[in-house]
């Protein structure tokens, strides 16, 4: 089933100093269940693309469908959980607080809140960590702390913008297994930014490789890889051919610099 | 977390010590240019005096005189701390010459302004925020409206309210609120739009409301800039219910002890009513303080 479906999206931000083309013609189908990878150089538009299947953007031209309705409707039913680059937790709610705030804005019940929260504490392993304030957490348990927030309400869709990109390396390995075990766990869709090579290639089942300006997709190479990955899966050859693929496919893209 | 013991004894006392030391100094300091000051100032009148008895002053005369003149020019600290003393302590509470009983009307008048000016600040704040047509309409005007000086305004107020009836309290918490009411909406449009962009986005991506956005992120971002401009504000108030004390008439209050002190030229009792109002507004601006840190604290804002 097709979660999401981009056909010749373009947006266009005007600029005091002109236009700026962030996207340009950008098709995409994403299917349920499919973790998907956005690549490419710094301005390329990932973020703005995934801006926009969250309704924060609005295409200039082109549609975009988000589980079968226009982004902004699915905004409103809530279809998607958003987790930005740095946690942004509220510094004056405790870890569970923070957690149960969308639940609070939804509407569920305090008991509700109380069990979900739980839930999601467990799953992305902060259980016994709830009390505590955002400040007594390392960057990488807050990280963890604002998936947790974005997993509670139980949406379809999981957007990622960089969520890792400021952490250190064996710190993000355990979380991209994490994360793939909760992917595998929940069955959601997850659309993902990052700049790493082997993350793209150790998550994704689709990978979308994209050029800046005007911002487009280049390649979009899907994954022949199992879903179950073990973090050794990258020394396999099928590993280091797929990175190569993704490699070339982000060098075309600067071909026409 | 483990909270880390308080470390009693004399470590806590010489710390303490070493952090009042500078104060003392300079407070010191204070007290030694003061009385030099109030020697040098008063001594051209008890060499007058002195000149027209004929009598001879000798150097530690002129000094022991210069302290302990009923009507000094500059009253020496021990002789204000005297009058402080009698004022707050040396009368029943209700007589017209207790400290605490002008006091005491002062700071009604003080609260009720600062309660309105805050309310008024904070609602002129929500409404900023909110409304693009306040929001450029508003501020102007209430720049425009601490521009007015208040010594000018102040006598209008308490002669219209007069005009009608209303004396007492209301009119000189209304020129409280006046000046207190700007520094919370200054403060409190600052801290509504504390909030960056991504807080707001994840709001947005909630679907939150407007109320919802405002209770559950606005208004807590904006609490620590609520207690900074709540300290500015109350000091606001109060001189400004001093300054509404000060037009003719008044009888009651700081401002009336100060004004009828400088009828008489009783100088002692003008600076012991200051000294009062100096306290009585440390003291409010340490309970904010104190309100601040509890307040901050329960949040986990403070660590
Ligand atoms: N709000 C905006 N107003 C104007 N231009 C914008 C805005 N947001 C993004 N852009 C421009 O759109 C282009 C794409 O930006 P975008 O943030 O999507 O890139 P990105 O691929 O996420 O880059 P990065 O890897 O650095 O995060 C850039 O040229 C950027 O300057
Ligand atoms: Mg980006």
């Amino acid at each position: 089933m097709t979660v999401i479906q981009a056909r010749d999206v373009s947006l266009t931000f005007q600029t005091a100093d002109g236009p700026v083309h962030a996207l340009k013609d950008v098709s995409l189908t994403i299917e349920r269940g499919d973790f998907v990878s956005f690549i490419g150089p710094s301005g390329c538009g990932k973020t703005t693309f995934l801006r926009a299947i969250a309704a924060l953007e609005t295409p200039t031209a082109g549609t975009l469908e988000v589980a079968g309705m226009a982004p902004d409707q699915a905004r409103r039913q809530r279809a998607y959980g958003y987790v930005f680059q740095a946690p942004g937790l509220y510094p004056w709610r405790t870890i569970a607080g923070n957690i149960s705030l969308p639940l609070e804005i939804m509407g569920f019940s305090r008991a509700d809140r109380a069990q979900r929260t739980q839930r999601v504490l467990d799953l992305v392993d902060l259980a016994g960590f709830g009390a505590k304030y955002p400040w007594q957490l390392s960057g990488g348990m807050q990280q963890r702390a604002s998936i947790a927030r974005a997993l509670a309400f139980d949406a379809d869709i999981l957007l990622m913008d960089e969520p890792f990109g400021a952490l250190d390396e064996i710190v993000r390995d355990r979380l991209n297994e994490a994360l793939l075990d909760l992917w595998k766990k929940t069955g959601k869709t997850i659309g993902f930014v990052t700049h790493s090579i082997p993350e793209a290639v150790y998550l994704s089942t689709k990978i979308v490789v994209m050029s800046p300006r005007p911002g487009r997709i280049t390649r979009i190479i899907d994954s022949p890889l199992p879903r179950d990955r073990p973090l050794e899966i990258r020394d396999t050859p099928e590993f280091i051919a797929l990175a190569q693929q993704v490699r070339e496919g982000l060098r075309e893209g600067h071909g026409y610099d | 977390m483990t909270e880390s013991a308080i470390p009693l004894g004399p470590g806590v006392l010489g710390r303490g010590f070493g952090r009042a030391l500078p104060i003392l100094t300079v407070l010191l300091a204070i007290v030694v240019i003061w009385y030099l000051a109030a020697v040098w100032m008063n001594a051209p009148w008890v060499r007058d005096q002195a000149a027209r008895a004929d009598a001879v002053l000798t150097a530690s005369d002129l000094i022991r005189q210069t302290l302990t003149l009923e009507r000094p020019v500059l009253p020496a600290p021990h002789q204000v701390a005297a009058g402080l003393w009698d004022g707050i302590a040396g009368q029943s509470i209700t007589s017209k010459r207790s400290l605490v009983w002008h006091g005491w009307v002062t700071l009604s008048a003080t609260l009720a302004g600062f309660a309105i000016g805050t309310v008024a600040g904070i609602g002129l704040a929500v409404g900023i925020v909110h409304n693009r047509a306040m929001d450029q309409s508003v501020m102007p005007w209430a720049v425009a409206s601490q521009t007015v000086p208040i010594l000018a305004i102040a006598p209008m107020v308490i002669v219209v309210f007069a005009s009608m009836g209303v004396t007492g309290l209301l009119p000189k918490a209304i020129i409280a609120a006046w000046l207190s009411f700007f520094p919370v909406l200054v403060g409190m449009v600052k801290g509504f739009r504390t909030p960056d962009a991504m807080q707001l986005d994840l709001m947005h991506s909630w679907n939150a409301s407007r109320a919802q956005q405002f209770w559950r992120l606005r208004l807590p971002s904006s609490l620590p800039y609520l207690f900074a401009s709540l300290k500015v504000a109350i000091a606001a108030a109060l001189v400004g219910t001093i300054v509404g004390e000060l037009p003719a008439g008044a009888t009651a209050g700081l401002g009336a002890r100060l004004l009828s002190g400088s009828y008489y030229g009783q100088t002692v009792q003008i600076w012991s009513a200051l000294f009062a109002a100096a306290i009585l507004a440390a003291v409010l601006v340490m309970l904010i303080g104190a309100l601040e840190r509890l307040t901050l604290r329960r949040m986990g804002l403070a660590r």
